[in-house]
């Protein structure tokens, strides 16, 4: 014949279920891992009170904040819990590294890949990220937020945040108002409410509310039966002319806004930050004693100290100890 | 309107393999042979006449495949598929004739383009090819190419695949012009208002991971449309790569009503629902997306009763580097000539959902019935189109003969292998 026929041999192995442990997606993680995770960040938040803050637990590894998108709390919070464990970090973000130069995720992975981090923390606009980076880096990976999919740290901190402050999780009653089709926060958070056993009411337009995710209601005065009512952010960007998802901001706050009016007394406020004072929720809200959201962020730092711990040391059983006597 | 390169002719005795041909009524244990290309005596005991001979014992041989819609990526991207790698591709998935399609860089919207590809083909094609010319220049929607031009110079039918073709207006223009020619048009059904930004099904899964969604109705709405004005003109179409039950619906309707509309559909969309996303593959992102359980069972209800009379595998090859990004970044396409028969032959013959019938001619004769094609057949007389299949050959999907590898099943097993694949007259692969 002609042509002679081309064998592509390639490396095309199929993805490897990899050994090494990752927190990509709530979807992941078990009731015990997140009792686990738990109970190291009590442990660390009880080491947070003394006068050296500082544990000496992952002293020579290497973590790594690679962040293509911003963010203040979750890269701050990252980087402080791996210095507070005395881990070396390295933060890169998008702005001014050579992602500006066109670089792929594949080729800034593995050239951060090569100092041989312990863990790479990733945030990134597009769904699937982390899982890919995962899938290329020798290191552990955290998913800081991907696209509109999932933002696990989140809902551990939150889950920790609603421990500590009303006890038990079970059969707690958590009412998410707000843009849940663009918000990861909302999709890790209804799988975290079920595996804990709480019941969890989505309140917001239509245009907002995707099907199918859990118990929804357009209706705002549902969130009256709730223990908790979590807001979420407005997107600006998703409300911009033509996009339609809501005919204006004006009308989003007078509809769904979160005001001392709409709720019980007792009630506890959350909000993933940053808040649009005055759009989704009403400033005599954000800053009335009910509101959890400067405790939100205090989780923040404790839980992801016990995520990298987690990730790197494993276990609960050392953690006491080692907390203990590394204090002492 | 196919072409390939001039190579010897076969001469070659198949003996003893189980002769199916849907078509012509044949499934029988039997000898062919095949003299300077044509079968020349299917039988009992058949002499040699001194031809080399196959043993076909244990093995299948039918009419080979056909496909009505590959992306060989030539001109313009000849990294990812050439003339030569594409058809070697489908010889190796026991097709014997493909039709390639015009989204290419430039778009073959003019003669000279075509005429360059049917030179290529002639140099370079392994199994006869056959090339589609757009509906508008460039595909941009506006302008109707030269279509009776077009067409004398071999184009196949008419599509701006990758893209709808937006404007009602402009579909009427297209479907009253082409009737000059004789040759159909191939639509891509969306509706880009419903789709834009979208990267999978929209469903509980996109809601679940977060990721915008197609709604099956985006598809199903501009189908419907389509059928509308081909019935209000009284002229053929075709639907391309359906996915939606309500599309399904929707030409069975209008064939019940007697517009000449035809379907095809893929092997993945017949295999996979958008529960393969969960795993952010991009191997398993494509346009239109992957949908759900009940879609999946419309569509292969639609190809048992031959509402949807083909497989076409839409091969879509791209670069390496280009599929290794996030799911939401990489572009939408998968391949499948070398996997298609085996694919639907494991997901849908092994379980019962198909019979071995019905799949051989809905990835053979009805491809070529839509086209206007001569169909592979069986048949003394005939020039051989022949494929000699093993069912029983398992097999790990690891090595492509196409020059890019995204494929929805690197790494699986499979059932069902080629054996040889004879085109026109020409052993094209063994």
């Amino acid at each position: 014949m002609g042509t002679s026929i081309r064998l592509v041999h390639d490396d095309l192995r199929p993805p490897q279920p990899s050994t090494r442990r990752h927190l990509l997606s709530m979807a992941d993680v078990s009731r015990d891992d997140v009792e686990r995770v738990l109970g190291t960040a009590r442990v660390f938040a009880s080491s947070l009170d003394r006068a050296v803050k500082k544990l000496p637990t992952l002293k020579g590894h290497l973590v790594v904040n690679l962040f293509y998108e911003s963010s203040t709390r979750t890269s701050s919070s990252f980087e402080l819990a791996a210095k507070r464990l005395s881990a070396d970090t390295l933060t890169i973000k998008s702005a001014g590294s050579s992602v500006d130069k066109g670089e792929s995720l594949k080729d800034t992975a593995l050239t951060l890949g090569a100092y041989d981090p312990d863990v790479i923390v990733v945030r990134h606009p597009q769904a699937g990220a982390a899982h890919f980076v995962s899938r290329i880096a020798d290191a552990h990976v955290v998913n800081a937020g991907d696209g509109k999919h999932q933002h696990p740290s989140q809902a551990l901190l939150d889950l920790y945040t609603l421990q500590q402050e009303l006890g038990s999780l079970e059969g707690l009653h958590v009412a998410i108002v707000g843009d849940v089709l663009h918000s990861r926060v909302a999709r890790s958070l209804v799988q975290a409410f079920a595996l804990m056993n709480m019941r969890c009411t989505l309140v917001g337009p239509p245009t907002l509310l995707p099907e199918g995710l859990a118990e929804s209601t357009t209706d705002i005065d549902a969130i009256r039966d709730a223990d908790v009512v979590y807001v979420l952010r407005m997107q600006h960007e998703r409300m911009q002319a033509g996009s339609n998802f809501v005919p204006s901001l004006r009308e989003y706050t007078a509809k769904w806004g979160i005001t001392p009016e709409r709720l019980t007394p007792g009630q506890k406020v959350m909000h993933p930050g940053p808040m649009n004072r005055g759009v989704e929720i009403d400033p005599r809200v954000a800053d009335c004693g009910d509101a959890l959201v400067e405790t939100q962020v205090r989780s923040g730092l404790v839980v992801r100290m016990a995520i990298l711990y987690d990730l790197l040391v494993g276990g609960p059983v050392g953690v006491r100890a080692l907390a203990a006597a590394e204090v002492a | 309107m196919l072409w390939m390169q001039e190579t010897e002719q076969a001469n070659v005795v198949v003996r003893g393999a189980r002769v199916v041909d849907p078509s012509e009524g044949i499934d029988a244990t039997l000898d062919v042979r095949i003299d300077d290309g044509v079968i020349a005596r299917i039988g009992d005991q058949v002499d040699t006449n001194e031809h080399r001979v196959v043993d076909g014992s244990g093995l299948v041989l039918a009419p080979a495949f056909v496909d009505p819609h590959v992306h060989l990526r030539t001109p313009g991207r000849e990294d990812e598929e050439t003339i030569a790698s594409g058809t070697a591709a489908a010889a190796a998935g026991g097709y014997c004739a493909i039709l390639g399609m015009p989204n290419t860089d430039p778009v073959v919207d003019s003669a000279s383009t075509l005429q360059s590809l049917v030179e290529a083909a002639r140099r370079d094609a392994v199994v006869a090819v056959g090339f589609m010319g757009a509906i508008t220049r460039g595909q941009a929607g506006e302008e109707l190419t030269e279509m009776a031009e077009l067409a004398d110079a071999g184009a196949a039918a008419f599509s701006d695949d990758g893209v709808p073709v937006s404007s009602a207006g402009l579909l009427r223009r297209a479907l009253q012009y082409s009737s000059i020619t004789g040759r159909p048009l191939a639509l891509h059904c969306e509706e880009p208002s419903l789709t834009r930004g979208s990267h999978m099904h929209m469903g509980r899964v996109s809601a679940e991971l977060g990721i915008a969604g197609y709604p099956s109705v985006g598809e199903s709405v501009m189908v419907e449309r389509d059928l509308s004005l081909a019935a209000a003109e009284g002229q053929q179409l075709h639907l391309m790569h359906l996915s939606a039950a309500e599309s399904v619906a929707a030409l069975r309707r209008a064939r019940e009503a007697g517009v000449r509309g035809s379907g095809e559909v893929t092997p993945h969309h017949l295999v996979l629902t958008d529960e393969a996303v969960r795993s952010l593959d991009p191997n398993v992102k494509m346009n239109p997306p992957l949908r759900s359980e009940p879609d999946r069972i419309a569509l292969i209800e639609a190809l048992r009763d031959g509402t949807i009379e083909c497989v076409a595998t839409d091969h879509a090859p791209h670069a390496r580097h280009e599929k290794e990004v996030p799911f939401e970044a990489a572009p939408n396409g998968v391949t499948g000539l070398e996997t298609a028969f085996a694919a639907l032959y494991t997901h849908l013959v092994g379980p019962g959902l198909l019979t071995l019938s019905t799949l051989l001619e809905r990835m053979s004769a009805g491809p070529a019935r839509v086209f206007g094609l001569d169909r592979p057949r069986v048949a003394t007389g005939a020039r051989a189109n022949l494929v000699l299949l093993d069912l029983d050959r398992e097999w790990r999907v690891e090595t492509f003969r196409s020059r890019s590898t995204n494929s929805w099943l690197i790494g699986e097993t499979l059932r069902g292998g080629v054996v040889m694949t004879i085109a026109n007259g020409t052993v094209a692969y063994q």
